[in-house]
């Protein structure tokens, strides 16, 4: 009985024990089966996702970033090299208190709270665990020295290297060569963004911009694979970067730091042109600016002093326009003979001043301030070497503005004729058409007598004043500026035809009159007062020179001066006019051309001749005060000389 | 069929047997079981080989682990099981002190008190002598009760089953003692307990989730459910380790990057890839094929225990082989659930393949116990006759 019951209970137990075990054993099955399905749903369905993730995980397409380009002067002088630099970075992993190493560091090296924020918004958008994020560049020597002692209590933090640009010569050269920043969200859009992937800077101005496509070279790759500490294991494929190529300019570094110097400490700017090839040997523009402030970054006070208003350091003051004054009459006088208006014979009486029929205003020559008189008897030539205005204004009434439009625009005035000097402004080349376009205005008679001294509606740069005197000293024969001279050190020069057609007179003779007459303006001394050359008593009556140097100066008034003006008064410096001096040599031989523009220098002949012909001098004289013999032959084998005295000094690099 | 001739048909078959009785038999030992066990740490050691990029001494501390746990396995199987029954109490016993006294005297370990130095000892977690004692001592507790048990008994065996989960949760180590509340729960349910009574235990559960949430759960818990139900949310730091494992397993594919190819692991992507993560790496190294290769090892395994269970002729070594055998399966759930995303992340090791001996050694010592199950029954019933 009592086994029985057992035994019932036993057979009863076990088939529950048995359908709980079968229970069980299902249930394990459908979870297997879940598994499985999660399975199926990663590895085939999501394969795809997977795999790229896998890949993006390990395999890093970095770019590198080709070395920049160096920039050479004629004579091979490094302008603009590519120096170590060094920043601060900081791998967040490996540190263990951030804001505590930081605050450390404030202790160490000046940091501002401004670059900490950046810093942050810099590491917040890295994508890898172990990539490592710069806190602050361009350490100085000082700054690292200190970070190596206390290496110990920054962990995570690292001192890296890397190349940045650096220019030797500082501001003298800045406004031609520009220089290199950080590229901003603007320039990103319009970049090629795979070329520029790893580069963070970009020319801003001058040659840095212009050539910024030539400089900059190929970005190269490297497809790496990293393991999850960002550390690098294997190089899976390489493409070399292609370095930017090496620019040789034109540019003489000797003669832009005498321009530099010739300016003193007026505000300025001067051009000088190589007449053979149009290449530009000097370009100033003074006050300036050291231009490796930017590539470290300027900071914002420093950045405030650059725009002083008065002195305006960032102004290219070399391709601003001006009015030119009288350093126009000898390409308006030479259209007067062209157009047959007048014959170099024919003469004026010049009181002083100058009235026009049909206006009640009296227009004065600037003898007319000193001594209340005119120049007496005028030709073309005297008209020119005494600057005479009352000359120019009966000759103009009978050319008409329309024709000395025509004729000044042969010389590029009012448009940009440069190759690669971009910012250069147009100036402006006023005409009735001119007038009517811009202003909606009739032209008055009163505007051609303004035109005809350079002043009123007509401007030019100082770059616009030096081709047009180049093309003067050529005889017409066009050379567009250029800075570059040839890219690539072992490259030929470049050559390249002019695309503005050559100047042909009527008379060809006529620019040796002209010639003649700027001379005199300079060297002109018979006849003692009034009948020498403007220019003569502060260049050649000073010294004997060893050439002949052509030129005109240019005094542009800023505000009219009222007729019962007191000459003697001192005129505050924002109303003083601008001195120009327009420029060639040696006469018989013409190498330079150049245009000194003195920002309230008053006195054209006085200041910026003066400075002019420190510039030639420092061009075509040697030690001993000689003209170079390479000036006193013939242009035809210069190239090969040039070629040979850059070779060794570049070689030396 | 007669009774006699029922006896007679399986006296006979059993003299079939002793006369075919095998080396195997003799030594007690489970054929089929050994078999899967042999190829599944094989194929463990392989992937270990990978996942610790060749280390030497991980690799030789592994397999000297494996081979003792063998020998462990072979010693248990050795011993009638049934003996245990009566031993059971005082294992009980002694093994909850050992709990105890960790709590109190053990060596800490990222942030848990887990490990016991006793002197003459090996060091050795408490927890892993429970895993085994706790499913013996229900086994033995409701061997000698009414099945399905009384309530009475079901308060009592759940009072057994809480004391060692809370001591363990206390260490703290939360992921263990689910895993040893679960082995205990099983005996309970393979002994019959009423699913009135399941149900409504489920139900209080899921209930009390927001009150365990705020006032029992730690930070670092909350943060790994979090983490879980949205990895993306942190891809660099709490979410990395899962979202990383899916990587590793969904690139594998169907047929993998092949062996020692794994570059999530090789390259550090992986974190615990020789540990509780291993299962990724031998997903992106041999594919889905691979995969499916280990489960079906793993079904091996379990269909065998349960068959040893179904077919053991008294209550606690049912009880017993049952409840071993279905916690067996929970590890492989939870640890493939957890890194295929399925489940929040607990620590818990992939069974026979992780890196660590103690879980292998526990293991074994289990299966000994299945397979002494399976060989002295087979005698006993053949004394009994």
């Amino acid at each position: 009985m009592i086994n029985d019951i057992t035994l019932k209970d036993h057979t009863q137990e076990r088939r529950i024990f048995l359908s709980r075990l079968l229970i069980g054993g299902i249930i394990a099955l459908l979870l297997v089966a879940f598994i499985i399905s999660r399975l199926i749903y990663l590895q085939i369905y999501q394969y795809e996702f997977y795999s790229t993730a896998s890949d993006n995980n390990r395999i890093y397409s970095q770019s590198i970033a080709p070395t920049r380009g160096l920039i050479y002067d004629r004579n091979g002088v490094l302008l603009a090299d590519n120096k170590p630099s060094f920043n601060l970075t900081v791998v967040q992993e490996n540190v263990r208190d951030l804001d505590a190493s930081i605050g450390l560091i404030q202790g160490l090296i000046e940091l501002p709270d401004e670059e900490v924020a950046e810093f942050k918004q810099r590491l917040r958008r890295r994508g890898v665990p172990f990539s490592s994020v710069p806190l602050t560049f361009a350490l100085s020597e000082e700054e690292i020295a200190r970070l190596a002692v206390n290496q110990y209590r920054l962990p995570g933090f690292q001192v890296e290297a890397q190349l940045v640009r650096f220019y030797p010569l500082g501001a003298p050269i800045a406004h031609a060569l520009g220089y290199l920043s950080s590229i901003t969200e603007e320039e990103l859009r319009s970049l090629n963004a795979e070329e520029y992937r790893g580069t963070h800077q970009i020319g801003k101005t001058g040659i840095e911009r212009f050539y910024e496509p030539l400089l900059h070279g190929q970005v190269g790759y490297e497809t790496v694979e990293k393991n999850a500490r960002g550390q690098i294991m294997d190089v899976l494929d390489r493409t070399d970067p292609v370095p930017g190529e090496d620019l040789i300019l034109h540019l003489d570094s000797k003669l832009q730091l005498a321009a530099w110097d010739a300016l003193g400490d007026y505000r300025g700017g001067v051009v000088a042109l190589d007449v053979e090839t149009g290449g530009v040997l000097a370009m100033v523009s003074k006050p300036s600016f050291d231009p490796n402030l930017f590539v470290a970054g300027i900071s914002q006070t420093a950045y405030s002093l650059l725009n002083d208003p008065i002195e305006t350091p960032l102004f290219n003051r070399a391709l601003a326009k001006y009015a030119p004054g009288s350093t126009m009459k000898p390409f308006i006088g030479l259209a007067s003979l062209d157009y047959g208006v007048r014959t170099r014979d024919y003469q004026i009486q010049d009181p002083g001043y100058f009235i026009l029929q049909g206006d009640s205003h009296i227009y004065h020559d600037w003898t007319w301030w000193v001594t209340e008189t005119g120049h007496d008897l005028v030709n073309l030539a005297k008209a020119i070497y005494q600057s005479c205005d009352i000359y120019f204004w009966d000759m103009a009434i009978d050319l008409g503005i329309d024709r000395m439009a025509e004729f000044l625009d042969q010389f590029g005035f009012g448009k940009n004729t440069s190759i690669d000097i971009s910012q250069a402004s147009q100036g402006t080349l006023p005409s009735r058409d001119w007038k009517m376009e811009t202003l909606g205005q009739p032209w008055y008679p009163g505007e051609t007598l303004n035109s005809a001294i350079g002043q009123g509606y007509t401007e030019a740069t100082p770059l616009q004043l030096a081709t047009a005197t180049m093309v003067l000293a050529n005889k017409g024969r066009w050379r567009q500026p250029i800075l570059l001279k040839r890219a690539g050190l072992l490259s030929e020069d470049i050559q390249h035809d002019s695309a503005i057609p050559d100047i042909s007179l009527q008379n060809p003779d006529d620019w040796d009159f002209i010639h003649q007459a700027m001379q005199d303006v300079v060297h002109k001394d018979d006849g003692g007062y009034r009948n020498n050359g403007t220019a003569y008593p502060y260049i050649a009556m000073l010294e004997r020179m060893p050439y002949h140097m052509a030129g005109k100066s240019g005094t542009a008034q800023i505000i009219g001066m009222a007729a019962d003006f007191d000459n003697d008064l001192e005129v505050p410096e924002q109303f003083r006019d601008h001195a120009l001096f327009i420029s060639f040599a040696p006469v018989e031989n013409p190498t330079i051309a150049l245009a000194v523009f003195v920002e309230h220098g008053e006195g054209g002949s006085g200041v910026a001749g003066p400075i002019a012909k420190t510039i030639m001098d420092a061009y075509l004289l040697d030690e001993q005060g000689d003209v170079k013999q390479e000036f006193l032959v013939e242009p035809e084998i210069i190239p090969e000389q040039q070629l040979s005295s850059v070779a060794p000094s570049l070689e030396a690099l | 069929m007669s009774s006699s001739a029922f006896v007679k048909q399986l006296s006979g078959d059993f003299n079939n047997l002793e006369k075919r009785l095998s080396i195997w038999e003799k030594l007690n030992l489970d054929l089929p079981l050994l078999f899967a066990i042999v190829v599944l740490t094989g194929f463990g050691l392989m992937v270990l080989y990978s996942a610790t990029d060749a280390n030497q001494a991980d690799m030789r501390r592994q397999i000297i682990f494996i081979v003792l746990a063998f020998i462990v396995m072979f010693i248990v199987a050795q011993v009638d099981v049934r003996v245990m029954r009566r031993w059971a109490p005082l294992m009980y016993v002694i093994s909850l002190s050992l709990l105890v006294v960790v709590l109190f005297f053990g060596s800490t370990a990222n942030g848990a008190q887990r490990w016991l130095d006793l002197p003459g000892l090996p060091r050795f977690q408490p927890s892993e002598i429970m895993k085994i004692v706790l499913p013996l001592t229900l086994a033995a507790y409701f061997s000698r009760r009414s099945i399905p048990p009384r309530f009475k008994h079901i308060f009592w065996s759940l009072v057994l089953v809480g004391l060692p989960a809370v001591l363990i949760a206390m260490q703290p180590d939360l992921g263990t003692a689910l895993l040893i509340g679960v082995s205990g729960i099983f005996v309970l349910l393979l002994a019959g307990i009423s699913w009135k009574l399941v149900g409504s235990a489920i139900g209080a559960g899921v209930l009390s989730i927001p009150a365990m949430w705020i006032f029992y759960l730690k930070d670092y818990q909350q943060q790994r459910i979090l983490t879980f139900l949205n990895p993306e949310k942190d891809p660099l730091g709490a979410g990395w380790n899962i979202i990383q494992s899916k990587t590793a397993i969904g690139s594998g594919g169907l047929y993998g990057k092949g062996w020692l190819n794994g570059v999530q692991s090789r390259l550090d992507f992986l974190p615990e890839g020789q540990t509780d993560f291993i299962v990724a790496v031998l997903a992106e190294e041999f594919g889905l094929v691979g995969v499916m290769l280990l489960l079906v090892l793993y079904l091996a395994i379990i269909s065998r225990g349960l068959y040893i269970a179904a077919v053991s002729n008294d209550m606690f070594t049912r009880l017993l082989a049952g409840s071993i055998t279905l916690t067996f399966f929970v590890y492989i759930f939870v640890n493939i659930g957890m890194v295929s995303g399925i489940l929040p992340v607990v620590g818990v090791p992939l069974p026979l393949v992780s890196l660590g001996g103690t879980s292998i050694v526990t293991l074994m010592l289990g299966f000994g116990i299945l397979m002494s199950i399976h060989s002295h029954g087979k005698t006993a019933f053949r004394y009994a006759n």
